[in-house]
């Protein structure tokens, strides 16, 4: 390619810019993640006004506008409602660790559930990743309290 | 022209550090807002909602709060600055007729990020950042600036962080109420000469919602209206270095627009209560003089004479202001619930008696960029 004639244009780099954030789970989000991390099972909220189960648990049902406060166990198996196969690397700015591509991307949906909870699935197998297939999840052995608690999905 | 009315407000309380997440707090302030105004979500038109993604710590932080805001089913809308630019906004929203009513949420959790950081951002990366300025030292010029300009010394200053602590006592939504001397602001920690710790507003975690009505939607509350009587903004130029950072001259146009729609001639004799963004101490007296309360470099006489004290001429920050709790981007909303509560007399310990009209102001931007003024009575 000819070079541009002319004076040289400059940019300024931001470096290795790094806003950090200390973000609040509140009540709802802690009770879950330490169901997790305590008895490796999941709950959700209903709604008291259209009966919906919220998972991950939170405090509005944004449709009824009400404060939920009812919580109950649902399963760690459901369906997959959504999925993709990533081929493409994403590395997790809070902890460095890249995934190794290509993997499963899915939205399940608890059984008891009404909303579907994102989370990796253990293939990368188009025959297999599907909208419809049973799954359960696989929790990491030892757990810190946190989404990562739960290592994947895996087809059943 | 048609009238636009308050007839709901809303706000948690103003603290260091709050366990509830950022779409409880818009909970609670929208609910308490829309049970304030005797009414229900199902009368809410429209809702536009306040907030910073590099203070929410992610991107388009106004799609977050969508369902906590009450929009299901409704048009939303975001202002990303002060909250009293969210109410402008939501006001415009209910002039247009599109909408009867809005509803208008803000919050911040100032706890979950580096305040620093965030605000070192706001400025141009190209020429100013790497210089480590941020709200702070940026305030620091431009106190010694209006120093200079006027004459103040840093006692003056002093006096507004005595106010509006000891006013907080009276105000329980406020962080920092506090009984405390001159002295007591000269010795504390100094920040960025001339500014001590006490001159400095805390950073605070809170939410605040308002509801907005046009004529024809005030019928679906129960609740006497509080009328916006006039309304003024403008803003001054974003690099630092352009502007006369002693003249708010944004200020005087934006206090100017709202006195000639409210029909105010002599605003020191004619309001009963002014609100207005005391971020930093010295910030209350150089407003004064933008707000047309004291002349050009006289701001510091002002606080001296004691007359905007509570129980004086005219009470200036009978909420504690900033100073006492600084949630960013609600802090101008909370400026003019303030507003609406002294207007309805529902103020509590920290009533003006007798308040008939009252001044609620909000800035955007370093050092005061952008001035709103809101000139609210019955």
């Amino acid at each position: 390619m000819e070079k541009k004639k002319g004076m040289e244009l400059l940019t300024i780099s931001s470096g290795d810019m790094f806003q950090p954030y200390r973000w609040s789970v509140g009540k709802y989000g802690s009770k879950f993640l330490l169901e997790i991390k305590e008895n490796k099972r999941f709950i959700g909220v209903k709604c008291p006004k259209c009966g919906r189960v919220y998972v991950p648990p939170r405090k509005v049902c944004g449709r009824c506008y009400v404060a939920m406060d009812e919580f109950v166990p649902v399963s760690d198996e459901g369906e997959i409602v959504v999925c993709a196969i990533i081929e493409f690397g994403f590395v997790d700015p809070s902890t460095g660790v890249q995934r190794p591509v290509p993997y499963g991307y899915v939205f399940v949906k608890l059984d008891g559930a009404d909303t579907a909870l994102p989370h990796f699935l253990d293939s990368a197998d188009p025959e297999k990743v599907k909208v419809g297939a049973r799954v359960k999840a696989v929790f990491e052995e030892e757990c810190k309290g946190s989404i990562m608690d739960i290592k994947h999905f895996t087809l059943i | 022209m048609e009238k636009i009315a308050i007839v709901g407000v809303g706000q948690t309380t103003y603290e260091k550090s709050k366990e509830d997440t950022f779409a409880e707090i818009v909970f609670e302030a929208a609910t308490l807002a829309l049970s304030d105004a005797g009414g229900d979500i199902g009368d809410i038109d429209n809702v536009v909602t306040v907030s910073n993604d590099f203070w929410d710590g992610r991107t388009i932080s106004s799609m977050a709060v969508m369902d906590a805001a009450g929009s299901w089913d409704k048009d939303i809308s975001t202002v990303e600055g002060d909250g009293i630019f969210g109410a402008l906004y939501g006001m415009m929203r209910s002039l247009s007729g599109s909408f009867n009513t809005t509803l208008v949420v803000a919050h911040v959790k100032g706890s979950e990020g580096k305040m620093n950081l965030i605000t070192n951002a706001m400025f141009d990366p190209i020429y100013q950042r790497g210089l480590g300025i941020d709200a702070t030292s940026s305030a620091a010029l431009q106190a010694r600036c209006y120093m200079e300009a006027s004459g103040a010394i840093e006692e003056d200053f002093a006096l507004v962080s005595v106010k509006n602590h000891r006013n907080a006592i009276n105000n329980p939504y406020s962080q920092l109420p506090m009984e405390i001397t001159v002295e007591d602001v000269m010795k504390s920690k100094k920040i960025a000469e001339p500014l001590k710790l006490l001159d400095c507003s805390p950073i605070s975690d809170g939410a605040a919602a308002i509801i907005l009505t046009n004529e024809s939607g005030l019928k679906r509350f129960k609740k006497d209206p509080v009328w916006i009587r006039g309304v003024g903004h403008c803003s001054d130029s974003y690099t630092l270095g352009y502007r006369d950072l002693a003249n708010p001259r944004a200020l005087k146009d934006a206090a100017y627009k709202a006195y000639k729609m409210a029909g105010i001639k002599d605003p020191m004799k004619e309001l009963d209560a002014v609100e207005l963004y005391d971020a930093y101490s010295y910030m209350e007296p150089l407003w004064y003089e933008g707000l047309g309360l004291a002349p050009e470099g006289k701001g510091p006489d002002l606080i001296k004479s004691g007359a905007t004290n509570m129980n004086s001429d005219l009470p200036v920050n009978p909420s504690g202001g900033v100073i006492s709790a600084h949630p960013v981007m609600v802090a101008g909303l909370a400026r003019l619930i303030e507003a609406v509560l002294q207007i309805r007399s529902e103020a509590d310990k920290r009533q003006v008696k007798g308040a008939k009209t009252a001044l609620a102001h909000g800035i955007n931007g370093p050092c005061g960029q952008a001035h709103g003024v809101f000139i609210v009575g019955i």
